[in-house]
């Protein structure tokens, strides 16, 4: 960096005319190459170390993934796509994908709602706002390894804080770690824990983005507060809320320290009968249990993809709603310059003087209906 | 708290001035409690023997032998050792992290070069890239070079994000005026002398969230550590051993709980307001 930067500063002596000609033409071109080539220096670091950490993973995954490759001993046989076959045959593999999507399933929904219920509260001219906003983020700071162990404790069959308070209103103990359902909904509480409060931060950003005139407008036309939600904030806060569901999509999908940690007897992980082994628990299993590094590469080209389809159908979904609301928005919009009398912008500047003049006095209230539109 | 109550004192007379009514503070404050409530559990059962979860109601009060069960954690598991580690860990990839996505994120939002617009579209796309579903290959790397077990191995898989130059680019290309620039360059300025004294002073306040972001999620990270370091491992490693070496001993294993939190619960109080303006300003790019 020093080194180009040297001859750029107008230290060389300037002994003679065209000495100094030359010096310029060289300095010129030296900036030349300045604007031209350094950014390349600037985002080169990052595609770099992206290049090694980043995708040569993956497309590395992939080769391990055709190859009988043991932890140990290392590569063996090409064996192609078998792999991918025998996982797909193998029951564990369903297993942990049903268990990976009931748990999402579990996490996502009841977050969401929980967490828009909180947006909407917060989203009020509060008193001390600001704490209120840092008190629903605190188990946020929890990390997630310390959450599994409080509430894998809190859960525990015996001595367990959540079976002790069913028993004081008189329900029977419930087997949060054996049963598979019970398991899940414990599981996916660690989730909604810390990631509620942090989401209804996101959706309440979104809410404050919305004009309060439209609310007060709502108000006096009689709309009350139910009906002020579902046809104001709702459809004001949806590109932000289909932002949450794919972040969430992609974090739960490769949930594992939480089932991890949630019973520590067992050795495989996730559980004595595999009643909550997600997907990437499963892969870590094959990995550094079955030392089969083959067949785990290939767990997880398969999770990759399956984590692409899922965004990409989050995607579309989408920009059909982006674009539906556009549309609507242009159909009115070209509703408005349709009606008689409107000057659309083309015909002002086209049209002659006159003609212009003629057209906006005839109708100015609509001119101003448009104006206001834009605004 | 006085400051935030003049503000919205100010804000009054412009729209929504009804205040909420006392349901709103009940919501708040039980969800407060509830969020607050494991925590304060775990210091409660942390600082008593085992026993009191055998009494007939939960406890609620903490018991006097939180130092005692610290000191068996510090028995258990190599605290300080893992303390230092996670230190160590966090604050290098938070540096890399910035100082990368600072350079590459000015690049995309401010310079003019080929193919810049189909390499920004790269790096969106990589955002949603799994990187963790790469431990295999980079496992099989860090074991060739001999390099399992140490922090170096831990914290070269995150040097960089697609996520930082996304947040830097997006930040940078709003708040640095074009005009700028070129007015730079006409003083004759080239391009590293305006990265250093135009972008970076004007980064500054995205680069601090983008840290903090950084330290959380380093800090937090517990499969990839787990994998390459077990022998050496970071506070969240070290916090998951403990339970599997007593996992009886509920009180213990939360005093621990307890202990692990602390750092990122005075980080919370110290930079809470940022934290939250991150998550919010993040939301509105998104």
């Amino acid at each position: 960096m020093t080194r180009t930067l040297g001859p750029e500063t107008p230290t060389s002596p300037p002994a003679s005319r065209p000495d100094r000609g030359a010096g310029l033409t060289f300095k010129n071109k030296l900036s030349h190459l300045d604007v031209k080539y350094s950014p390349y220096l600037y985002v080169a670091p990052f595609f770099v170390l992206f290049a090694i950490v980043g995708l040569f993973p993956l497309v590395y995954t992939f080769v391990v993934s055709l190859n009988d490759w043991n932890l140990l001993s290392g590569p063996g046989q090409w064996v192609g796509f078998g792999n991918f076959v025998k996982e797909f045959h193998d029951e564990l593999f369903w297993n942990s994908l049903f268990n990976t999507i009931s748990i999402f399933l579990l996490s996502s929904v009841p977050q969401l709602i929980a967490a828009t219920f909180i947006a909407v509260v917060l989203d009020q001219n509060l008193r001390a706002r600001t704490f209120w906003r840092m008190s629903v983020l605190i188990p946020y700071v929890v990390t997630p390894v310390a959450v599994a162990l409080i509430f894998s404790n809190m859960f525990s069959p015996d001595g367990g804080l959540v079976n002790h308070l069913l028993a004081l209103i008189g329900v029977d103990p419930i087997a949060w770690k054996l049963d598979t359902l019970p398991s899940h909904l414990a599981i996916a509480s660690m989730v909604n824990f810390r990631w509620t409060g942090y989401n209804a931060l996101i959706l309440l950003a979104a809410m404050q983005a919305v004009p309060r005139d439209l609310y007060e407008s709502a108000e006096l036309d009689g709309a009350g507060s139910v009906r002020r939600f579902f046809s104001i904030t709702l459809p004001s806060i949806r590109p932000t809320m289909i932002f949450v569901i794919l972040t969430a999509t992609i974090g739960g999908l490769q949930i594992f320290t939480e089932p991890r940690l949630y019973d520590a007897a067992s050795v495989t992980g996730g559980g004595a009968h595999r009643q909550f082994q997600t997907t990437v628990l499963y892969l870590w299993e094959m990995a550094f249990q079955r030392q089969n590094f083959g067949r785990a590469a290939a767990i997880a080209w398969i999770l990759f993809l399956i984590i692409v389809m899922f965004g990409l159908v989050n995607f579309l979904i989408s920009r059909r709603i982006a674009s539906a609301d556009s549309r609507v928005v242009s159909k009115r919009a070209k509703r408005k310059l349709q009606t008689p009398g409107t000057p659309t912008p083309s015909t002002v500047t086209a049209s002659p003087d006159t003609a212009d003049a003629g057209i906006a006095e005839t109708d100015p209230a609509h001119t101003h209906t448009v104006t206001t539109d834009t605004r | 708290m006085t400051t935030t109550d003049a503000r919205a004192r100010k804000r009054k007379p412009m729209g929504m001035s009804r205040r909420p009514g006392f349901l709103t503070y009940g919501i708040l404050i039980a969800l407060m409690l509830g969020g607050a409530y494991p925590l304060w559990w775990s210091f409660v059962v942390g600082s008593s023997p085992t026993s009191v979860l055998s009494q007939d109601w939960p406890p609620l009060l903490p018991g006097g032998q939180f130092w005692k069960n610290v000191a068996e954690v510090f028995d258990t598991i190599p605290f300080w050792q893992a303390l230092l580690n996670s230190i160590i860990v966090s604050s290098v990839i938070t540096f890399s992290v910035v100082t990368f996505s600072t350079l590459a994120g000015f690049a995309f939002a401010k310079l003019r070069f080929r193919s810049s617009n189909a390499l920004m579209v790269f790096v969106v796309a990589t955002m949603a890239i799994p990187t963790q579903l790469g431990i295999i290959p980079l496992f099989i790397l860090m074991r060739q070079f001999g390099w399992t077990g140490t922090v170096g191995a831990i914290i070269i898989p995150t040097l960089v994000t697609a996520f930082g130059v996304f947040f830097m680019r997006q930040y940078l290309v709003d708040v640095i005026p074009d005009e700028l620039i070129d007015a730079a360059r006409v003083d004759g300025a080239n391009t590293f002398s305006t990265f250093w004294h135009v972008a970076v002073p004007a980064a500054r306040p995205a680069m601090a969230i983008l840290a903090l972001f950084t330290f959380m999620m380093a800090w937090t990270d517990f499969l990839w550590p787990m994998i390459v370091s077990p022998q050496n491992p970071t506070l969240q490693v070290a916090l998951s051993q403990l339970q599997s070496a007593r996992y009886v001993d509920f009180s213990v294993v939360l005093a621990g709980a307890v202990l692990a939190t602390l750092p990122l619960l005075i980080l919370f109080v110290v930079a809470g307001k940022q934290l939250i303006s991150g998550i919010m300003a993040g939301a509105v790019k998104g």
